[in-house]
């Protein structure tokens, strides 16, 4: 079972919590300036990261306020909680993506992305 | 491919069974393939099945990150059925329950399907209106369907508390009698060793680290085993769906959750159908005897194939509230798979903005049942480049224009997408 920390209650068990997904996602300013696949990628795209997730939790059964917390998605190890309007804390993203093997095709550029972390949070 | 018959195990037998022959060949990856799948799952490997099969195209690796059966194909809980309320749902699930009653003849390998009907639970009324709509939409689509009453459901499944007291009253529900289960990991060996015979390399142990493109066309993929080239590359990678697409830049409408099974010792036959009902995703009694109970995903997004103690003591609550005389039953195993839940529940099937990279993702909570229709229709779709009509409604361009399929009520999909 989880522990979970509300900034304002303190440590409190899962159960008394509900989960709201993907944080800091913010609304587009003006909706009808967008494209339809740029609204939609506000609405429903989103970056289900394996590794550390930022994320909003509600004190449902408790002081139902809405915060903000940095989790791992693959030990469920919380690494954060912080207050909804704060800044997400500098966490280095986890990889859990194997290294690529050396054999590359020589008529291909190296993928610059190759090297970097894809899966931690941007 | 050596038949399996009557003839094979007898003669097996004679040689006390040390003759046998391993079911698909471990090949090292080739620098280039016409198709590549990312996902050794059931959907990869029927895909590469039919491509094979079907459309002539035999040079197909599926790259698979760890071991064949490993992922969801051989987590679910097995149920087969096509009761989904959307016209495009409905064609698309029924034409897999089609192909799984010839499947084991085709594959020549016994995917133990067994079509012993289905019983959908109402508790309330709107769950009740809701069947009711849902069984109309079916019947106009030439779906076998009826309601079914309390008294009948009560003669069915003794077990289930049916009485004025009941927890979750049942108030009524839907049969669909040409529903059933199968033997899962069957239906994964099945397909690899059909597809194998055919010339396509299963490569496990090879997980997809990269996606190269040249200009704006896919070009390969890095792997744990190096670099392999493609023309045409499918990530069916169910729970990390987003995890490979990202590789590529493409953002999905999937969140990633652990859903939950458990089974029980063995008992007497007693549920002679499938029951699922909305207190309890799902309960069916295997051959073996086990009562498997499927359980509904876990709130928050995981990676971790471990469902929560949480979960588990709520799920149990409500089997003992449907199947009071379930209390002194031991429950002895259980375990967690990632299921992929799209934003309207039903799967993202087609094209990318990277040419020759295709999408066969989204499954989440239920995509066993459609393996063979969603293999059947993909391998089209990768061997003729545009999407076959069956699955041409699925493409991630639904989330631009807002022709979703929501499916949350058939698919059981109870969380809502955040
Ligand atoms: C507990 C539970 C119960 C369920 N019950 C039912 C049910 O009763 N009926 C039903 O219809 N459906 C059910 N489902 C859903 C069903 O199991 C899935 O929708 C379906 O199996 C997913 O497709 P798949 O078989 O291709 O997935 P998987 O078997 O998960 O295949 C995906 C594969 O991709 C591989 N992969 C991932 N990343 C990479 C990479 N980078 N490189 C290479 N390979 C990679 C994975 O290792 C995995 O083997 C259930 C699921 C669960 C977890
Ligand atoms: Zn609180």
């Amino acid at each position: 079972m989880l522990l979970i920390t509300c900034p304002f209650c303190g440590p409190r068990d899962e159960s008394e919590f509900a989960c709201g997904g993907e944080a800091h996602i913010v609304r587009p300013a003006d909706p009808a300036a967008l494209t339809d696949a740029q609204w939609a990628d506000y609405l429903f795209m989103r970056k289900n990261v394996k590794g550390v997730h930022f994320e909003r939790w509600m004190h449902s059964h408790g002081c139902r306020r809405w915060f903000n917390a940095a989790r791992d998605t693959v030990t469920h190890q919380f690494l954060a909680f912080y207050k909804m309007g704060e800044q997400a804390p500098d966490i280095a993203p986890v990889s859990y993506t194997a290294r690529p093997a050396p054999r590359t095709d020589p008529a291909l550029p190296a993928d610059p992305a190759l090297h970097t972390d894809r899966e931690g949070a941007r | 491919m050596r038949r399996y018959s009557i003839w094979s195990l007898a003669r097996n037998a004679r040689g006390h069974h040390e003759g046998w022959t391993e079911a698909w060949r471990s090949p090292e990856p080739k620098p280039e393939y016409d198709v590549v799948i990312i996902g050794g799952g059931g959907h990869g490997l029927a895909t590469a099945y039919y491509l094979a099969a079907e459309h002539g195209i035999r040079n197909v690796a599926v790259v698979e990150r760890g071991w064949l059966g490993g992922g969801n194909v051989a987590r679910n809980t097995a149920i087969i059925r096509s009761n989904y309320l959307h016209d495009d749902s409905a064609f698309l699930y029924d034409k897999s329950l089609q192909l799984w009653r010839d499947l084991s003849g085709e594959l020549n390998f016994n995917t133990m399907f067994s079509p012993r009907g289905l019983i959908n639970l109402a508790h309330d009324k709107s769950g009740l209106v809701e069947l009711a709509r849902r069984v109309a939409a079916l019947r106009l689509n030439g779906i076998r369907v009826s309601m079914i009453a309390p008294e009948e459901i009560a003669r069915r499944i003794p077990a289930l508390d049916c009485s004025t007291r009941a927890a979750n009253p049942v108030l009524g529900g839907s049969w669909q009698e040409k529903a059933g289960i199968a033997r899962h990991d069957a239906v994964a060996w099945g397909y690899a060793r059909a597809a194998d015979s055919r010339g396509v390399d299963i490569v496990q142990n090879c997980e997809v680290v990269g996606i190269r493109r040249e200009g704006g066309r896919i070009a390969g993929v890095d792997t744990a085993r190096g670099f392999i080239r493609a023309r045409t590359v499918a990530i069916v990678a169910a729970g990390h769906s987003g995890v490979v697409a990202a590789m590529a830049g493409i953002r999905l409408p999937i969140a990633s959750h652990t859903m939950q099974a458990y089974v029980s010792e063995p008992l007497k036959p007693f549920a002679h159908t499938v029951v699922m009902s909305p207190a309890l995703v799902s309960l069916n009694q295997s051959d073996k005897g086990e009562i498997v109970i499927g359980m509904g995903t876990e709130e928050y997004n995981s990676y971790s194939q471990q469902g929560s103690l949480t979960h588990i003591e709520y799920v149990t609550q409500k089997m003992l509230e449907l199947y009071p005389s379930f209390s002194r039953i031991r429950m002895l195993r259980k375990w967690g798979g990632i299921v992929d839940v799209s934003a309207d529940a039903s799967p993202v099937i087609g094209k990318t903005p990277v040419e020759g990279l295709y999408l066969n993702v989204g499954w989440g909570t239920g995509g066993f049942k459609a393996i063979p229709g969603s293999g059947w229709t993909f391998a089209h779709t990768l061997a003729r480049g545009e999407p076959h009509p069956l699955v041409a409604p699925f493409g991630l361009e639904r989330f631009h224009s807002g022709r979703m399929i929501g499916e949350h009520g058939a698919s059981g999909s109870l969380e809502r997408y955040k």
